[in-house]
């Protein structure tokens, strides 16, 4: 029966598919192994499926806290005068609006308009920029911004400076507190602070991707270990427990969070991903602007929607949608939500096919599954 | 931990015979390779399945994996417990949460399969491989 297990959901194909090409491991791969987790490749990092369950650890983040090792994702720096010219010029969110010590969610842009990646901009001084990008993109991303640096920025490739904890969950803040003597309260959601963590230098950032409150802090490796076990001892009376990409991917699909690889990749545009809230034509041009100013004019032929399957069944990435009868297009990920117990997914529909509240079909295996279009995100955090 | 009187698959099926009847669940290796088992797709009363046929799923919160028949013969039985409570699978894939029960073509068809023994040892290998 396993014969289709190993060729997990989440997976990007990498170069390090064959098994006796050696993985990269974060400076917590023995602490993760010594945990008992299950371990998978994933974008060519052998990182931590699952502790002890999706569905427990999911619900942990939801109602207390998660903590998760997510020091494979990739950090790019960009510096000099330069620096904002190229932030501007590579990616579609305007970042001459962003203040020091602010962050916020971008693309990555081919000239097509399509996404090379998606990532966070990090401002830390008027000539410094953060970005932080997908583990599987990060080495394409940097000689993506190289070959377009046409503004004299030094631009450095930081991956192996930097370890990631990602402190996720309402009970989050009240337990990074006991670490630092930041006041996080002062630090809103999408902005950052640098200050100690357990004595250890961090970018504390009011960041996430599970929908929920939370942080997270970059540092060096080194400190890796310490951090890690200071943070599981400042989390036991709050119950937070180590969680895995399983309930990473759980969390980002229910708050309706795109998945670079799924819901976006170099053949989508922020329009069909219903991401036109981080492409800001008034700031062109910038590399894709001209290709995306046509495409909205033209009109779309696809856009992302989300679904609530009608039955026990669940629909995943890779089945055809079906509407009217007609293969109207592709699911992009497709899950159990573990915290709205429905089964629930996004894919790509014609724009025409897209109301809520539509019924459509996702063919599973060669069956009709009933589903409706529901309105994203599936799941929002009570304010 | 594997029922010494079970028979088992290279798929992580194991099967139990009692007379002309076969019992038939996923393994505790599989289960816990599956994760957090949400959804059972069995086939209904009367089907005939042949060896190495597919004949229903098991869903997880990660991924969908389809089981295969061990044998030849025609489904007597699904297990109802598996409707409400497909979560049985990580707790207690050997006993009650089996999947099917057949009617078998040939009761000596299940001893060419491994024994708890053999199984094991394939297991572990599996895991080696895994791990490396």
């Amino acid at each position: 029966m396993l014969r289709s297990i190993f060729r997990r959901e989440n997976e990007k194909p990498s170069v390090n598919t064959s098994a006796t090409v050696d993985l990269r491991k974060t400076a917590l791969n023995s602490v993760h192994r010594r945990l008992g987790a299950k371990m998978v490749n994933f974008g060519g990092w052998d990182m931590p499926l699952e502790y002890s369950g999706i569905i427990a650890e999911h619900q942990a983040v939801r109602a207390r806290a998660g903590l998760f090792d997510v020091s494979h994702m990739g950090e790019l720096e960009i510096r000099g005068p330069g620096a904002l010219q190229l932030v501007q010029w590579v990616s579609c969110n305007n970042a001459a609006k962003l203040n020091v010590g602010q962050a916020h969610y971008s693309g990555l842009m081919t000239s097509r308009g399509t996404f090379v990646d998606d990532l966070l901009v990090h401002k830390i001084s008027e000539t410094h920029y953060l970005l932080c990008v997908n583990a599987g993109n990060q080495d394409d991303d940097y000689q993506h911004i190289v070959s377009n640096n046409k503004f004299d920025a030094a631009v450095e490739n930081a991956g192996p400076r930097y370890s990631q904890l990602a402190i996720q969950g309402p009970c989050a803040a009240e337990i990074l507190q006991k670490l630092t003597p930041e006041p996080l309260n002062a630090i809103r959601y999408y902005h950052f602070a640098f200050g100690k963590v357990s004595s250890v230098d961090c970018l504390i950032a009011r960041t996430g991707y599970t929908g929920e409150d939370g942080f997270e802090i970059y540092f060096a490796p080194e400190f890796a270990e310490k951090l890690w076990a200071d943070l599981i001892k400042a989390g036991e009376s709050a119950e937070m427990i180590p969680c895995g990409l399983g309930a990473r991917n759980t969390l980002r699909l229910e708050a309706g969070m795109c998945l670079y690889g799924h819901e976006i990749d170099d053949s989508t545009t922020p329009w069909e991903a219903g991401l036109a809230w981080i492409c800001k034509m008034e700031k062109a041009p910038f590399l894709g602007s001209d290709a995306l100013a046509q495409q909205k004019q033209a009109g779309l032929a696809r856009k992302l929607i989300g679904f609530e399957m009608l039955d026990k069944r669940i629909g995943r990435d890779g089945y055809p949608v079906v509407i009217g009868g007609q293969q109207a297009g592709k699911v992009t990920s497709g899950c159990p939500a573990p915290f709205l117990k429905k089964n629930i997914g996004m894919a790509y529909v014609p724009p025409s096919n897209n109301t809520v509240g539509a019924e459509i079909e996702i063919s599973i295996r060669g069956q009709a599954a009933p589903a409706r279009i529901v309105a994203l995100p599936f799941y929002k955090r009570p304010q | 931990m594997y029922p010494a009187d079970y028979r088992y698959t290279k798929d992580h099926e194991w099967i139990k015979v009692q007379g002309d009847i076969g019992t038939i669940g996923i393994t505790d290796y599989a289960q816990q390779e599956l994760g957090d088992v949400v959804f059972v797709d069995l086939p209904k009363v009367g089907a005939k399945l042949a060896p190495g046929k597919s004949f229903g799923s098991v869903e997880s919160v990660k991924a969908v994996s389809e089981i295969y028949s061990p044998v030849s013969g025609e489904v007597t039985e699904t297990n109802p417990l598996l409707v409400d409570a497909p979560e049985k699978i990580n707790t207690d894939p050997h006993h009650t949460a089996w999947l099917i029960k057949l009617k078998l073509s040939d009761p000596k068809e299940a001893a060419s399969l491994m024994d708890a023994a053999a199984y094991e040892a394939y297991i572990a290998e599996q895991a080696k491989e895994h791990s490396a």
